[in-house]
């Protein structure tokens, strides 16, 4: 991280600074400088998709992205984690996916001639219970709770 | 060339768009690649949301995974960019940082598994492209399609480049090529290399931005009359897709590559999955 010399680069190469106040340069000058309180409650840290340009473009290698899961851990852990991830998080502890399943696919997927449900933790219980055992050891299931 | 892989088909593949799970078994049994199920396998996890929540829960995640594959003694092939994207960072760091592989493997112990840092990761459309090969491709397209299409690569399919070293990230031809053998032309069109607004967590969080990142990509699509889009990742898949429900008037239909190479085999038109999608697309 203090290879950086702020060039802009990464500000200039992010398809979500051109739309947003996401400005990936400043993030990590305040990362540089310790600024904690001023990085960790920003909305703006939840604005960057990850799509790696920055990281492609860097003239100093810096490793933006692996950056910005570090800080975004950190602010999951100081609280600051919004309804919509919640749920993401709420949906892995219940059948090991992100997304919920629905109705209508599991009738789609018996009309194809696949099966109802899908080899996964989705339709298989001791994966599930497996997969859970892991969250629960790693705190996960704490961590999104603790999220304000 | 390997003929044998663990297909990991993922969350958005199989409980979104089954036809993408489906076109990809039936195109890979089609050319003589045996895929065995990966039993009980979970989310990948996706990277942009649980890697961003706790990086430990997500490498724990994705060793499960892995040794799900090791205990089978093949190498895993995923069809979408964010399983490829955590799965082969994971693995990465796996075999590469010995103290966290000794970390997960005490995690996977209470489950009874074990990783040993053993399989690769590969990517479909690696697999077509440096494994199976144009030429043989090419010799099952027995309905040359006829469209000009806007590809999408998506960003962890081949990004970090440094690590994947599947072709040049700013300039790649793979995914081009790959859609060209059915005969469609892979059209040039403004950011084409752009991210489509989804990953990160920003199309859950903020849903509003991850729209307006789609819109940029849909209009320059439709200034170049791109006549569909294809793609090699079910989560870019859905974002373009029900994003047009948001956005009327683009009307361009999102096809996954494999169902792409359903087409072009001559697949039953009922094991593509299309009516699961929001755009519709009669060919």
């Amino acid at each position: 991280m203090n290879l950086c010399y702020q060039c802009g680069t990464c500000t200039g190469s992010c398809p979500s600074g051109r739309l947003t106040a996401f400005r990936t340069r400043q993030i990590i000058r305040r990362a540089q400088l310790g600024l904690k309180d001023e990085i960790l409650p920003a909305e703006e840290l939840w604005l960057c998709t990850t799509c790696y340009s920055c990281v492609e473009r860097c003239p100093r290698q810096v490793e933006i992205t692996d950056i910005l899961f570090i800080l975004r851990n950190m602010a999951t852990r100081a609280g600051y984690m919004s309804e919509q991830h919640k749920k993401i998080g709420e949906n892995m502890l219940r059948i090991g996916s992100t997304i919920p399943f629905g109705e209508d696919v599991k009738k789609l997927r018996v009309k194809m001639g696949l099966p109802e449900n899908p080899p996964t933790t989705v339709g298989d219980k001791k994966a599930m219970d497996d997969f859970r055992k892991i969250m629960e050891e790693c705190g996960f299931d704490k961590i999104i709770k603790g999220g304000k | 060339m390997a003929n044998k892989f663990a297909l990991f088909i993922g969350c958005v593949a199989p409980l979104r768009y089954p036809g993408i799970e489906l076109a990809t078994r039936e195109v890979f049994k089609a050319m003589n690649v045996e895929l065995v199920e990966l039993q009980g396998a979970g989310c990948c996890p996706a990277p942009g949301v649980i890697r961003s929540f706790d990086q430990s829960t997500w490498l724990a995640l994705a060793a499960r995974n892995l040794a799900l594959a090791e205990k089978q003694g093949v190498d895993i092939m995923t069809i979408c960019n964010g399983c490829f994207g955590s799965l082969f960072e994971a693995n990465h760091v796996l075999q590469h940082h010995p103290e966290k592989l000794k970390e997960v493997n005490q995690i996977l112990g209470k489950v009874g598994m074990r990783y040993s840092g053993g399989i690769k990761v590969r990517h479909f459309a690696d697999v077509l492209y440096h494994d199976i090969g144009l030429e043989q491709i090419k010799k099952h397209v027995k309905n040359p399609l006829n469209y000009n299409v806007a590809v999408h690569y998506g960003c962890h399919f081949l990004k970090p480049a440094k690590l994947k070293n599947l072709d040049d990230p700013e300039r790649p031809k793979l995914l081009d090529e790959l859609v060209e053998v059915t005969g469609v032309k892979s059209i040039n069109f403004r950011d084409k290399m752009m991210c489509c607004g989804a990953g990160g967590g920003v199309r859950s969080k903020s849903s509003a931005t991850a729209l307006k990142m789609t819109e940029e990509k849909l209009k320059n699509i439709k200034t170049v009359n791109g006549q569909m889009i294809i793609d090699v990742c079910p989560f870019c898949h859905l974002q373009y897709d029900r994003s047009q429900k948001d956005l009327p008037g683009f009307d361009i239909p999102v096809i996954h590559l494999s169902q792409l190479y359903g087409m072009a085999f001559g697949l039953p038109r009922e094991s593509l999955g299309l009516e699961a999608h929001e755009v519709k697309f009669n060919f």
